[in-house]
């Protein structure tokens, strides 16, 4: 609650001679969704009648209309930005990070409280922003960048700059839609990465690209950075919020629960992750297909220790134990079994079933069956993965499959939070591996830091 | 957007309620923003097509001679002493403009629900660019119709001085009529359905394939409600001099399709603050 946080009465800041001015004045925000408001659109006959009924209703019986549903995606945060600052906000999804960058950014309007912005306000929420598959790349900049709001002279005087950052030169007049993904996330980060506000705000958008464009992305937020200007910066990515900013606030549930230096709010991060992964998900309202002879009912998550003991989170590395619980309403027999882990883009990354280790399973009506599968080391990068049920046999029957059971979050190990993710984002596997080093110089072995100069000493992690 | 200012101003974000300014300055702003737009329905459009920008001839000419041949030959529907082909494609450019502008205009907003969500700009210019981007084929629809009138031997007098008002007349019904329906369409899908049949209704509610001097007099200020009854009886009367005095009627659709204008643009920024949580 952020009532009851004493926030440091001092930026770190204020050690600086000058104090620098503010920026950003957020006080009192707060957002109010309706639930499920987002999810669909009324029809106009549904609208008809909700009002016809609420007409009717408050005739009846004053005020006895049951109020819908609200929650506070973003309630009562406060918080000051100096000039120059790069501030991270982290916090779990759902957490109002999004919302309160959506607000900071004009896309949607707050329910409560103000926010004051001093300069032009520049906002990547999205790679990509404004393209269009029809047009070429060239055609693309030009149109991305009057979107995020750039100048059609400025887009010239930085065209070059631009084309040549993303390495996509040979094929800047042929359309997008023909680009490799990859080009295609080069080319519009690109042009978002040349955008000059005063105030930049950014949601992830850095996990693009193969690995060597990200650690340019990087060092081009580093630089924009340092050149004075205002940085607000959403992620998941722990690695990428301790290297690049200076200050970080921690949303919880809508509110602002913590504002102090990275490594002290992302150590906090990791310790409210509680036992959330281990939560059991209902089957029931799934999208299912198949025959339906046996359905999966239920499906949970539990990350445990090499050991076999069961811990608050799933990181790499971690045993993951996933159970299905499973129902029969006609005979089946032997059945395969199987669970699938897909990427956020769905891509297949992880095949587990019975029939792999040679196992079947047959039921009869009533049955109730417990299928677990344990995943040994697993060696997903932190993030959020989708998890989907089969049962069959073989290309003959698909007895009941839920293509996304559920999604299954990855988080940072807190054990290697500082330097386990220098290149974030996108590559999705991480391999135990070790490493020989072999300079003139001895071979130092400080375990826990790895510091460059000018960047922050790792002193100040909280363990 | 503050891009010229070297002192930035301060800009305060807080909730809204109830009707807000229009903040027409905004939009003047965006002017480059409203140009690329603009650039991009047009060079996507015709994408992918064989007859690629003939199709903003075809569609009214080919609608004229069906037109001319069941209205004009069959039906000997009155056409106010001009050649019947010509009479209604001189009605059907613009009433294509319109159709077409308030068609694509309803479905603007939802058609952006990815930039609505990801960026902002000021809204009123995804609608606005939609119906401008209908000018261009409009005007490539305008050569056939002095083709046609050369071909029947009409030349025009000297009232086509006033065609740029009746141009601006089609211009703000379209744009109003596309700010109500855009509006609505974000929350009520419903509008996507209702368009097509709108569409078709107000055709026959407009003197296209018929003369408006077919309605008794004094229901034809009643008539021109629909402002666009000024617009087709104001191009017949700047283009080919027909004898409609079109004095009060023009007014009438003039004060009309004003409302209907400054009504939408109320309305859509009313419902504004809204869009990027619905769509």
């Amino acid at each position: 609650m952020s009532s009851d946080v004493a926030f440091p009465a001092a930026h770190p800041h204020a050690s600086m001679p000058h104090e620098a001015p503010r920026v950003i004045r957020v006080s009192h925000l707060g957002k109010q969704y309706q639930l499920g408001a987002r999810a669909r659109y009324r029809t106009l006959r549904e609208a008809l009648v909700e009002s016809v009924v609420g007409v009717a209703r408050s005739i009846g019986r004053g005020g006895t209309r049951r109020a819908p549903e609200r929650f506070w995606a973003l309630d009562d945060v406060s918080f000051d930005v100096a000039q120059g600052d790069v501030v991270g906000i982290i916090g779990r999804n759902g957490s109002g990070k999004s919302t309160l960058l959506k607000i900071l950014s004009r896309i949607v309007e707050p329910t409560r409280g103000t926010v004051d912005l001093e300069g032009r306000v520049g906002s990547l929420l999205e790679v990509g922003t404004g393209f269009h598959p029809d047009l070429t790349g060239r055609e693309n900049v030009f149109l991305s960048g009057a979107i995020l709001g750039m100048r059609r002279t400025e887009i010239e005087k930085k065209f070059d700059e631009i084309v040549e950052f993303a390495e996509v030169d040979r094929f800047i007049d042929t359309q997008v839609k023909h680009y490799s993904s990859g080009m295609y996330m080069r080319l519009a980060f690109s042009v978002a990465a040349h955008l000059e506000p005063d105030i930049l705000v950014v949601d992830e958008v850095l996990a693009v690209g193969d690995a060597a464009f990200q650690k340019k992305c990087l060092g081009k937020m580093g630089t924009v950075a340092r050149h004075g200007r205002t940085v607000l910066f959403v992620s998941h990515n722990m690695g990428a919020v301790v290297s690049l900013c200076s200050r970080a606030l921690l949303l919880d549930a809508g509110r602002l629960v913590l504002e102090s230096d990275p490594i002290t709010v992302a150590a906090r991060y990791q310790a409210t992750l509680t036992a959330a992964p281990t939560a059991t998900s209902d089957l029931s309202g799934a999208e299912h297909y198949g025959s339906g002879k046996a359905r999966f009912v239920s499906l949970r998550f539990v990350p445990e220790r090499r050991d076999g003991t069961t811990r608050e989170m799933m990181c790499p590395g971690s045993r993951l134990r996933v159970e299905t619980r499973i129902v029969c309403s006609a005979p089946v027999d032997s059945a395969n079994v199987g669970i699938t882990i897909y990427d956020a883009s769905g891509y297949r990354l992880v095949d587990a079933n019975t029939a792999m280790q040679g196992r079947f399973v047959s039921l009869n009506p009533g049955d109730e069956a417990r299928v677990d599968f344990a995943l040994d080391d697993l060696r997903l990068k932190p993030g959020t993965y989708l998890v989907g049920l089969w049962m069959g046999r073989g290309n003959v029957e698909d007895i009941d499959g839920i293509l996304y059971a559920a999604t299954l979050e990855v988080e940072p190990d807190p054990q290697q939070l500082q330097h386990s993710e220098q290149f974030p984002g996108s590559y999705l596997c991480a391999f135990k591996h070790s490493v020989v080093i072999s300079t003139p110089a001895a071979d130092v072995a400080r375990p826990g830091v790895h510091e460059e100069p000018g960047q922050r000493s790792a002193a100040g992690a909280s363990r | 957007m503050t891009h010229t200012s070297i002192r930035p101003h301060t800009l305060r974000i807080e909730p809204t309620r109830g009707w807000v300014a229009l903040r027409l300055g905004e939009v003047v702003a965006y002017r480059e923003l409203l140009y690329f737009l603009v650039w991009r329905d047009l060079k996507v459009r015709y994408k992918q097509t064989i007859l690629g920008v003939a199709w903003a001839v075809l569609q009214p000419l080919l609608t004229m001679l069906v037109f001319a041949l069941f209205f004009g030959r069959l039906a000997r529907v009155p056409s106010d002493g001009v050649p019947y082909p010509l009479f209604a494609y001189t009605a059907l450019v613009p009433w294509t403009f319109f159709a077409t502008g308030l068609t694509l205009a309803s479905n603007s907003l939802v058609g952006s629900a990815n930039l609505i969500t990801k960026v902002y700009f000021p809204r009123l210019t995804i609608p606005l660019a939609t119906v401008l981007a209908g000018l261009v084929d409009f005007a490539l629809a305008f050569p056939v119709l002095f083709g046609l009138m050369w071909w029947h031997g009409v030349t025009p007098t000297a009232q086509v001085v006033w065609l740029p008002v009746f141009i601006a007349l089609a211009f703000a019904t379209a744009l109003g009529v596309g700010l109500w329906l855009s509006a609505l369409n974000v929350e009520f899908r419903d509008v996507r359905h209702v368009v097509p049949f709108l569409t078709q209704l107000w055709m026959f509610a407009t003197p296209i394939a018929y003369p408006s001097s077919l309605l008794p007099e004094r229901w034809r200020t009643l008539y021109a409600l629909n402002p666009m009854v000024g617009v087709v009886e104001g191009f017949r009367w700047a283009l080919l001099g027909t004898e409609t005095r079109p004095g009060p009627m023009i007014l009438v659709s003039g004060v009309a399709a004003l409302a209907l204008l400054i009504g939408g643009a109320f309305f859509f920024r009313r419902m504004e603050r809204t869009f990027a949580d619905v769509v």
